[in-house]
């Protein structure tokens, strides 16, 4: 729409209820700017750019230091679950039924008598798998298709933003329902599947935007000028300054994929039992939440970290990589 | 006395360490007075005058020294609500650039008007009114139709008439104008500041005229403070600093003016750049960028020597610099 | 602007056709539609047929689509497989919905935009902080733990508001889900409107505002906060459809049977017509709110002209 004066960010619009997938995209627009000290005094001929000035500044953030300690705990508990938690997360007695903590079991039984800190632990593993994967996949397709059309221009990039426009029109909970309503494969290949298919348009809209601001610079012109050619333009001058909003974006998305899928799950049409999720089991204690509220809040409170962490970690890169909020 | 800044210290505390925007600098300023304050950015003109103002950006612009006596009383005693009732009506500011210091989504009309609603206690409609008026006052044209139109709606030159009428609006003893024209083309930059100096003389205000441009100082002023990394490094009548400069650093900024009788030769430019304010250097400021600096230059700073009745300059060798006029 | 309104119509037809294709072409990879029509049993091959006939399925995708659209702009959105008109689900659900989004927008607007300014003038201290990482934890919960929470404690334990919702769903009962489906929104509006507070408050025309000598709580309210709200309005805007769509979840919890409630029962019976149909409003109603944001822009700002 090259009438507006400004593109007001619709990007937020076509969230769903548990999944909010756009918290930074709004505000990761202010992302292309070079970075000054206030009055312009900064100190004289260090040489600053963008990412190592960032880079200094997270490794002095605490909330990037623990955010990132929590995703290293989260990756490390996902791969090797059996180093925190004996046992397995199937071996339940029904006798223990909804009963409180116990030895071996800190956080208590669920209904069906699973040990909650077993099942808790071996979740993350779902979680932080379709989190992964989902964001490398909507990555990847979101910033090539957004940043051929943002580079281009041109009908492509035409039909590319009617087709984002079409995508945002359909609620991403409602897309999931009917999409995985009819999948009988109890894995996360088919979530992940569906999340790709309908969060890729979030990064392409941010990669094209930052394309084309980047393709702007006078660097930019000038190395058209030369006569470079458009492949080395795009890696070489244009993506390492488009990709910064596309990193911040994706981390917060990742987060919230990760609360995506554990409402599919629980609106029962992500992972169904015997699969280990979160969303599983917060939907499983659902019923009897007066009874035996720790089966519900320990798998809660994991997710509710998970995806702060992810949405902190995003925070901090974005505030490291955005001088004007300094 | 209408102003009267004494040994005022400013600090900015960021990231990076303290900067020290404004490191002592007294001026003063008499009712019908102008006084130009030259200086590149970051030699602290433009912090001094915020700091008049009660604008400064705080937190991280602080002052920590220093008077600001206005007719008579230290505003910086004031309490922020006396202070308030200051600003606007007795002194007021007009900026460099009118296009972002005009608020976007408010007319003109509304922005004059709130002026007479607040300090006055006016009814929006006799504030309207009085916005027409000053608009004509400021020779603005078709003023009663214009009056709702949005500040993108003006030229340049018609913004700064609008700025410098809010200004105006409540006839204050004061007015601080931050490089009022650097934003404007040349054509209308003398309309816009003979403007000024014509209400100035009207209603006998003092006016402190921030610039770099000494081309524009030369007409309208009748003092001058130059400024250098927070100090005041000169201090003189308009007329004795261009006959004969009393600090190394004015004499490079008038040498740096490109003049009709030396076309052909290469112009002059001051070598180096306006020191970092949070490690200004040690002794005279500007030693590093100076023709003449010796060693004491390096380890001693100058004070402020008395030229004469009404001059100051503070370089050890004003006396030299004053002779090689004549070079 | 009246050509900009006519522009703008013209380009949601594509768009609308694309998302109402996109939703059909996902219904019917549902699976069999009439699977579900003959109870626990498998239909017999031969009613199976007679039904697929009756309902138009025997005919391509893409003929149903055309035949669907058709029928849609004579205000027939077809039969729900039990025989009731999907029209009359409509009727009843979405006044539900309806009002279960105004009390949702308000939450946002009164809540959102307060909290929003409270941190934002007050960048870094004590009250800024506690909302900030309010906002974090509302945002990093998903809406089912929220929603289950908040029912056991203020609709069981402490019996403030009843735990289900009536039929009527009057406003007063969807005060709690109200805030539940707004939850995430809210700390989106409080975020976004501190950042734009904060990065306005630097701004030329507010320094301005000050120097004119305007008590601080004017140079808030006329100055700062107007221009401020321009992207807080977009977004609350544009909610609006993201709200009624996304109300599934909110409405599951709290039994309220609105536009979520029929959608999901709609997608577990695999009933076509009634997911495409309200798919179709919901579509609508997203395409129209984002017209109406984007000419609320050019109000807001008047910088903005559209021709």
């Amino acid at each position: 729409m090259p009438e507006q004066p400004y593109e007001p960010d619709r990007v937020i619009a076509g969230t769903g209820a548990g999944g909010a997938m756009d918290l930074a995209a709004g505000e990761a627009e202010t992302l292309e700017k070079t970075p000054g000290g206030p009055l312009g005094t900064g100190p004289q001929g260090k040489p600053r750019s963008l990412w190592s000035d960032a880079w200094r500044d997270l490794r002095r953030n605490p909330v990037f230091i623990v955010s990132a300690l929590v995703i290293l705990f989260l990756v490390f508990i996902s791969l090797w679950p059996s180093a925190i938690a004996s046992g397995s997360p199937l071996a339940c007695d029904l006798a223990k039924s909804q009963d409180g903590a116990g030895p071996g079991a800190p956080f208590g039984y669920d209904g069906q008598g699973c040990n909650v800190y077993t099942r808790t632990v071996y979740g993350a593993r779902t979680s932080v798998t379709v989190g992964v994967l989902a964001t490398l996949g909507v990555s990847i397709l979101g910033s090539v298709l957004g940043g051929l059309a943002g580079f281009f221009g041109g009908l492509g990039d035409s039909l590319l933003s009617r087709l984002t426009d079409i995508f945002f029109a359909i609620p991403v909970v409602l897309g999931g329902l009917v999409l995985l309503s009819v999948v009988t494969s109890n894995t996360v290949w088919p979530v992940i599947g569906f999340m790709v298919l309908l969060g890729w348009p979030q990064i392409s809209r941010i990669a094209r935007g930052s394309v084309i601001t980047a393709r702007q610079n006078d660097y930019v012109q000038a190395a058209r000028a030369l006569g470079a050619s458009n492949s080395r333009m795009l890696l070489r001058h244009i993506a390492p300054n488009a990709v910064a909003p596309v990193i911040v974006v994706a981390t917060i998305a990742l987060g919230t994929y990760i609360a995506l899928e554990a409402t599919l799950s629980y609106l029962g049409v992500g992972l169904k039992p015997p699969s280990v999720s979160w969303g599983i089991d917060i939907s499983a204690a659902s019923p009897y939440i007066r009874n035996a509220p720790h089966a519900l809040l320990w798998p809660s409170g994991a997710l509710a970290v998970t995806v702060l962490a992810f949405i902190m970690l995003g925070d901090a890169v974005r505030d490291a990589l955005d001088p004007k909020l300094r | 006395m209408l102003l009267d800044v004494r040994d005022l210290h400013v600090e900015f505390r960021t990231r990076d360490g303290v900067a020290r925007a404004v490191n002592g600098v007294s001026y003063s300023v008499d009712a019908g007075e102008t006084l130009a304050v030259l200086g590149e950015s970051g030699s602290g003109k433009s912090v001094t005058a915020q700091a008049v103002m009660g604008i400064l950006d705080s937190p991280p612009g602080r002052i920590t020294g220093g008077e600001i006596l206005f007719q008579g009383q230290d505003l910086l005693t004031l309490k922020e609500e006396e202070r308030r009732k200051v600003r606007g009506a007795r002194m007021a500011m007009i900026f460099q650039d009118a296009l972002s210091a005009l608020n976007p989504v408010l007319s003109v009309g509304d922005q004059l008007g709130e002026m007479f609603e607040v300090h006055r206690g006016m009814s929006r409609k006799d504030a309207r009114a009085r916005a027409v008026e000053l608009m004509d006052r400021v020779r603005i044209p078709g003023a009663a139709q214009r009056v709702r139109d949005y500040p993108h709606q003006f030229s340049g030159g018609m913004r700064q008439r609008i700025m410098i009428a809010m200004a105006l609006a409540l006839e204050p003893a004061l007015i601080i104008a931050d490089e009022p024209t650097t934003a404007l083309d040349v054509t209308v930059q003398a309309q816009v500041m003979d403007l000024l100096a014509e209400l100035q003389r009207e209603y006998r205000m003092g006016l402190i005229l921030i610039t770099h441009d000494l081309g524009v100082v030369a007409d309208v002023a009748d003092r001058i403070a130059v400024m250098y990394a927070g100090r005041i490094v000169e201090t003189a009548p308009v007329h004795d600093i261009y006959k004969a400069p009393a600090h190394p650093y004015t004499r490079g900024l008038l040498d740096s003016i490109p003049r009709l009788d030396q076309k052909g030769q290469e112009l002059y430019a001051i070598k180096g750049l306006p020191p970092n304010l949070m490690h200004i250097p040690a002794g005279c400021a500007f030693h590093p960028r100076c023709p003449m600096a010796r060693d004491e230059c390096r380890t001693d700073e100058p004070p402020l020597h008395e030229v004469s009745a009404e001059r100051g300059s503070a370089c050890h060798f004003w006396r030299e610099c004053l002779d090689e006029r004549t070079r | 602007m009246g050509r900009y309104i006519v522009r703008r119509l013209l380009q949601m037809i594509p768009v609308f056709i694309g998302a109402t294709l996109l939703i059909f072409l996902m219904v019917n990879v549902m699976g069999d539609p009439v699977a579900g029509l003959c109870g626990d049993r498998a239909c017999d091959p031969a009613t199976a047929a007679q039904l697929k006939r009756e309902f138009g399925l025997d005919m391509p995708v893409w003929q149903q689509y055309v035949t669907y659209m058709g029928n849609l702009f004579t205000g027939d959105f077809g039969t729900a497989f039990n025989g009731e008109p999907v029209i009359d689900l409509m009727a009843s659900a979405f006044p539900v919905t309806i009002r279960l989004t105004v009390v949702a927008i308000l939450f946002e607007i009164v809540v959102g935009i307060t909290l929003g300014v409270l941190t934002g003038t007050r960048r870094g201290k004590p009250v800024d902080t506690v909302v900030l990482v309010l906002t974090l934890i509302v945002i990093s919960v998903p809406v089912f733990v929220t929603g289950l929470v908040l029912q056991l404690l203020f609709g069981v334990e402490w019996h403030w508001v009843e735990p289900s919702v009536s039929a009527e769903a009057n406003f007063g009962e969807l005060i709690l889900p109200g805030l539940v489906l707004a939850s995430v929104s809210l700390a989106y509006v409080t975020r976004l409107t501190r950042t734009s507070i904060a990065e306005n408050r630097r701004s030329d025309y507010v320094r301005t505002a000050v120097a004119k000598g305007l008590p601080r709580r004017r140079v808030v309210t006329r100055h700062l906060l107007r221009n401020s709200l321009i992207p807080v309005v977009t977004f609350i805007g544009t909610d609006i459809g993201a709200l009624m769509g996304g109300a599934i979840v909110t409405e599951r919890i709290f039994n309220i049977h609105g536009v979520g409630y029929q959608l999901y029962q709609g997608i577990v019976r695999q009933n076509t017509q009634t997911v495409v149909g309200f798919v179709t409003v919901l579509v609508l109603v997203f395409l129209v709110a984002n017209l109406i944001v984007d000419l609320l822009y050019a109000v807001l700002d008047p910088r903005i002209r559209y021709a």
